[in-house]
């Protein structure tokens, strides 16, 4: 068993030693002609504005944690699939109240529209209108941050 | 490997004079020099396929010149260019960070090849867990992507790396469930052994098995594995009409060449891993006929390529999808569908 995971980690070092070589291999070979404009970050020709290590969306995150709860899921089902056949019934009865308990779960993110990408049912209302009749003004302000979000 | 290994040590060669350890560390690099090779053969013949496929299907004829026949060298000829190229870091990038990502994403490929069963003999690594071992590699190939994104220290880079992210984590979800469902059948996640309960002809294969919920797992993995690998229709982490070029923007030379050699040895990874599990492997469809030896490793390339086919159709007849539609696959039809799948197929195996 051992060796076998040996051979896996020759070929990640063997991966990553191959693209070393060939990095060497083209340091050798390439021009070299370094130019502070060429050196600049992409953005469409035009000088960078502002930081690119920005905020982003929520969504991923909510995203990440629903593949979380449901990759630790899995990670229970591989065993249980594995002597499946052997058990028989009972392990069938028993996973699917397992299975059962997350699906729960999973309509209860679709239903509370986690699942959405592009209309969040939880965005709170912005500070300047609480207490406050909604105006048309804040109203298209709220629609221009909805749009901004949308990645 | 290992009796390949014992044999040699007891021979009458200078090799038995050496340490098992020795040995052992001389048979798996060699192994992995060889598969370096394979991959990085498979990858251009990958893109030469790619460009021929996409050219004919539009009515193009495609490269036709570098070579000769067919412009057969011309992805060659593309590797030496891509070696003579300005390799530019931006000066705002994390340099240590987006030097590490290409090198971590071929890594991380290639060690997935370690447990591809090319044939009953020809499997480097014979692992009890393999298919659980191909799951987690894999996952490490999004966390380049991520490095590369971030690390380059641009607004595209990063929004394609956080596509990537979501994308893949999304359809891991199917991905793992559909694969679930093969392990039930077969009691085992030692891929020498799902090809083994294939053996003996198309009729055996596990995707006719317990129709239609396993033909139903192979759709699932197959399109989940297309979002895993950033193929079209689901190349958002890369849409050239968006973010310019994602996750790579600011990558060039051979940086640029590692991610895109990375995305063609996956290709053929989904195509063996899914021939593997629902289409046989190495196994002849017809029976005893032309299944020994050497023939299997020309099976499982066939079924493999086959499948390389299928993912090329699939880019060049399908417009991109949307974000909020790729999460509405992933979550709201796959997801679920995977769920009945298993469903099923614990139904009839307890039947």
């Amino acid at each position: 068993m051992l060796f076998n995971f040996a051979t896996a980690l020759v070929f990640l070092i063997f991966g990553g030693l191959f693209v070393l070589l060939n990095l060497g291999i083209s340091r050798i070979l390439q021009a070299r002609n370094p130019h502070p404009v060429k050196l600049s970050t992409y953005e469409c020709g035009e000088l960078p504005e502002g930081e690119s290590w920005i905020q982003f969306n929520i969504r991923f995150y909510v995203v990440a944690l629903v593949f979380l709860i449901f990759e630790v899921e899995i990670v229970f089902l591989f065993p249980w699939a594995i002597v499946f056949k052997d058990l028989g019934l009972f392990a069938f009865v028993e996973m699917m109240i397992f299975v059962f308990i997350l699906l729960v779960g999973l309509a209860y993110v679709w239903v509370k529209g986690d699942l959405e990408w592009d209309k969040p049912k939880s965005v709170p209302a912005p500070e300047f209108s609480a207490g406050h009749e909604q105006t048309e003004l804040t109203e298209a302000v709220i629609s221009q941050e909805r749009g901004k979000e949308t990645i | 490997m290992r009796e390949l290994i014992a044999y040699l040590a007891n021979g009458q060669t200078f090799l038995a004079d050496l340490p098992e350890v020795a040995l052992n560390i001389i048979f798996i690099s060699l192994g992995a020099v060889v598969l370096v090779t394979v991959c990085a053969v498979l990858a251009l013949v990958g893109v030469y396929m790619e460009r021929k496929v996409s050219a004919h299907m539009q009515d193009r004829v495609g490269p036709m010149y570098v070579g000769g026949f067919h412009g057969w060298l011309q992805t060659a000829a593309d590797a030496l260019k891509l070696l003579l190229k300005e390799d530019i870091v931006p000066a705002l990038a994390d340099k240590k960070l987006h030097f590490f990502a290409p090198i971590l994403v071929f890594g991380a490929t290639l060690a997935t090849f370690a447990v591809l069963p090319f044939g009953r003999q020809y499997v480097m690594s014979d692992m009890n867990i393999g298919i659980l071992y191909i799951l987690a590699i894999s996952s490490l190939v999004v966390i380049g992507t991520i490095l590369a994104g971030w690390a380059s220290n641009n607004k595209w880079s990063l929004l394609g790396a956080m596509r990537s992210a979501a994308q893949v984590v999304s359809f891991e979800i199917p991905a793992s469930l559909a694969i679930l469902v093969i392990i039930m059948a077969v009691g085992s996640m030692n891929l020498g052994e799902i090809v083994s309960v294939q053996v003996g002809g198309i009729h055996k294969w596990l995707i006719w098995k317990f129709f239609p919920f396993n033909f139903l797992a192979f759709i699932i993995y197959f399109i989940a594995a297309l979002a895993e690998t950033n193929r079209a229709p689901f190349d958002l982490p890369e849409a050239e009409s968006e973010i310019v070029a994602g996750f790579h923007t600011e990558y060039s030379g051979f940086k640029w060449a590692a991610f895109f050699l990375a995305e063609y040895a996956n290709m053929f990874m989904v195509g063996v891993v899914g021939s593997t599990l629902f289409l046989g492997g190495w196994s002849s469809p017809f029976g005893d006929f032309m299944n020994s030896g050497p023939f299997q490793v020309f099976w499982i390339f066939a079924k493999a390529f086959g499948l390389i086919f299928v993912q090329i159709w699939l880019r060049w007849t399908l417009p991109r999808v949307r974000v909020d539609q790729l999460m509405y696959t992933s979550w709201k039809v796959l997801t679920p569908f995977a769920f009945v799948a298993i469903i099923g197929v614990g139904f009839y195996m307890i039947l």
